[in-house]
């Protein structure tokens, strides 16, 4: 091949490379087109709909409560299981069990427990007294008190507590400004009462109340003393009820009918058969203080005294335990108060085996199969309760309107309802699909949600255990707590005053009476009493 | 191995639209994670089952690992995608898409008494469709057309 040749051949090589090198190339302008186009598509849709929906985009910070001022000196009256939890959400907990937490996240680096705790915030408290009738738990409470440091076995320990063998000296000591409040149902209403009139600020646990009348003494007791009040529903911290209660108020759902929520449980613990601790005897446990509240006195009962919730002398079933907590996250939403009537059912369907070992001596008398309806004829809406403490088939909560329907626990979903009449033209216009959500709300979405025990992805799953602040997650009980401190400081009303806790133990309230009197018990609104 | 040259021009074609669609496939799936704001494969790998389920939750357990997998994951997709679609270091991009391939496999294998929360829209029995969409790949790694249809023309006829 002469050179000539091998020119002509060379740039006619060359044409054909670069149109064969690049023949695919146009390929990459068919996808940028067409993604253009699908995303503008999406993007014209999703505006539209935010346009048409409203719903504002701000996500709560992490700490929206402030620590500085003085420290409150703190006494916490009973170190169960609930006080065992509060104490941790306040900054304390026993050097053991935080051991076995840093030891269980050094072997799955899924389980954050250990450092979410030590990072939560200091609530510039200091735990100065501590009251339970069991020495063991007392014990335990005063090591979880000192644990200054937040550390494991062997770390820094500060002073330790005072332990009161009885709450009223502890509520007559000086170095006490407020008390956590985590006894049986049937103490609440003594201890708050005079707590209140020794000018003691006041975090109880739900149920608010053991009766209906407790429901008025506490209330006046709370406001003739002035102190700062607030009822353990951390429910009212979670975002996704901020966000339901925004998506109420814009409307997204229209005129509200009906309101559904349930609580579903499939284990002992879950139906309050807790274990029962060995070294638990008349020894170590103040029983007559148990069971001075009591009408009828009972005899030593070990079953009794760590499984209070199974029995109506010292619990309030499932109204007053577990509806309180729905309850209060509808009337966190809508503020629709108390029902005007109530009616409930169930009974001890599942765990009312003697020989299967659930019980020792006696069989619960508060049902683990449990329903109510709750109405508010001039709201025109209904509320259903429903509970099993045999079945994990959790249902979450919906409320229902004529526009749309949302379904919520950690997270918010909300759907257009097909007869809708607010949505008719987008429906018509297929900017709605029915068949898909409006609007989503998932906290902190990026962030890992792998919590370890069933118990806390039940929690989890109702919003009752962790919630997303500026991407970190917190115990919303940390901040229920953190917000009643502010209020002290502040002298403000938390969030779950002695009002709120009011109309909850008032709605707990009927429901027990309706179940255990078999009628429908009607509230006089204007007379403030059951008729 | 059988050069590109010797490939009938329906063989040729066929074999390059073969790739280019799986490009497009990777390159798209890139593009949708690129452009949401909110996407994590973190739901992906704790849906995990098999053999690997643990390797796969603990990458999702370690929020820098897990920053990490879905850089790799996104821009992986992307430029494998592309390099499939123009031809570009196309031996390379489709070893790599491979790679990749075998990790959603392997992350949720179709293998008998396991089920997973993500939707699929058909039924498998251990051949599935990102098993099928690996062993196309490494038809098109056996059977090249990138010296022919591709930028990889550039590059290789200047030796």
């Amino acid at each position: 091949m002469n050179d000539k040749d091998k020119n002509a051949s060379g740039s006619k090589m060359n044409r054909r490379d670069v149109l064969k090198g690049l023949a695919t190339v146009p390929v990459l302008g068919a996808m940028a087109y067409g993604t253009w186009r699908k995303t503008r598509q999406e993007h014209i849709r999703n505006h539209k709909l935010s346009k048409e929906l409203n719903m504002s985009a701000e996500q709560k910070e992490y700490s929206p409560f402030k620590h500085d001022g003085d420290t409150i000196r703190i006494g916490i009256i009973g170190y169960g299981i609930r006080g065992t939890q509060l104490m941790k959400a306040a900054g304390f907990t026993h050097p053991d069990a935080l051991q076995k937490l840093k030891d269980q996240s050094a072997t799955n680096s899924q389980d954050k427990r250990f450092a979410d705790f030590q990072e939560q915030d200091d609530l510039n408290i200091r735990v100065t007294g501590v009251c339970d009738l069991f020495d063991v738990h007392a014990e335990k409470a005063i090591a979880a008190a000192a644990n200054i440091g937040r550390e494991g076995t062997g770390g820094q320990m500060g002073q330790p507590p005072k332990r009161y063998l009885n709450y009223r000296d502890m509520l007559a000591a000086d170095d006490i400004d407020a008390v956590i409040i985590a006894s049986p149902d049937h103490w609440h209403a003594q201890m708050t009462i005079d707590a209140a009139k020794a000018g003691k600020h006041v975090y109880a646990e739900k149920g608010f109340s053991l009766t209906m009348d407790e429901n008025y003494t506490i209330r006046d007791a709370v406001k003739s003393s002035g102190i700062v009040y607030q009822l353990g529903h951390q429910g009212r911290q979670t975002e996704s009820y901020i966000k339901a209660k925004e998506a109420i108020d814009k409307k997204l759902i229209g005129k509200i009918n009906l309101i559904e929520v349930c609580t579903n449980r499939n284990s002992a613990n879950g139906a309050w058969v807790y274990d029962i601790h060995p070294d638990a005897n008349p020894n170590t446990v103040d029983w007559a203080t148990f069971e001075e509240p009591c009408e009828v006195k009972h005899p030593w009962s070990p079953e009794r005294f760590f499984r209070w919730r199974c029995w109506w002398d010292y619990g309030t079933g499932l109204s007053g335990d577990l509806l309180t907590h729905e309850f209060d996250a509808i009337n966190q939403i809508l503020g629709m108060g108390i029902p005007t009537s109530a009616s409930a059912s169930g009974g001890v369907y599942v765990w009312n085996n003697k020989k299967r070992g659930d019980y020792v001596n006696e069989i619960r008398e508060v049902p683990d199969v449990w329903n109510a309806v709750l109405e508010y004829p001039d709201l025109d809406f209904s509320l259903l309760y429903s509970a099993s403490l045999g079945s994990n088939n959790s249902r979450g909560k919906t409320i229902m309107g004529h526009d749309g329907y949302m379904e919520f626990g950690n997270s918010l979903t909300v759907y257009a309802d097909r007869q809708s009449t607010r949505y008719a033209e987008q429906i018509k216009s297929g900017l709605i699909d029915p068949e898909l959500p409006i609007y989503t709300y998932i906290p902190g979405r990026k962030n890992t949600d792998a919590v370890a025990t069933a118990t806390e992805q039940y929690f989890a799953a109702r919003g009752l255990l962790y919630t997303y602040r500026g991407g970190r997650r917190v115990d919303t009980t940390h901040l229920h707590i953190a917000e009643w401190l502010q209020s002290i400081r502040e002298g403000t009303q938390p969030s779950c005053n002695v009002d709120q806790a009011f109309e909850e133990g008032v709605a707990a309230a009927m429901g027990i009476m309706a179940h255990r009197e078999n009628r429908t018990i009607f509230w006089d609104k204007d007379k403030e009493q059951v008729v | 191995m059988m050069r590109d040259t010797d490939y009938s021009k329906w063989q040729l074609w066929s074999l390059v639209i073969l790739r280019v669609a799986i490009g497009w496939h990777f390159l798209y799936e890139g593009i949708v994670k690129l452009l949401n704001p909110n996407w994590s494969s973190l739901g992906y790998l704790m849906d995990s089952k098999g053999l690997f389920e643990g390797v796969f939750h603990s990458i999702a357990g370690n929020p820098a690992l897990l920053n990490v997998m879905d850089s790799i994951n996104m821009w992986g997709l992307i430029l494998i995608g592309a390099g499939l679609i123009v031809g570009l270091f196309t031996r390379i991009a489709s070893i790599a898409g491979i790679a990749l391939l075998a990790f959603y496999y392997l992350s949720h294998p179709a293998i008998i008494g396991v089920s997973f929360a993500m939707p699929t829209e058909g039924s498998y029995l251990w051949v599935n469709k990102n098993l099928i969409e690996l062993l196309t790949l490494w038809v098109i790694v056996l059977f090249p057309t990138w010296k022919t249809i591709g930028m990889d023309r550039f590059l290789f006829n200047k030796k």
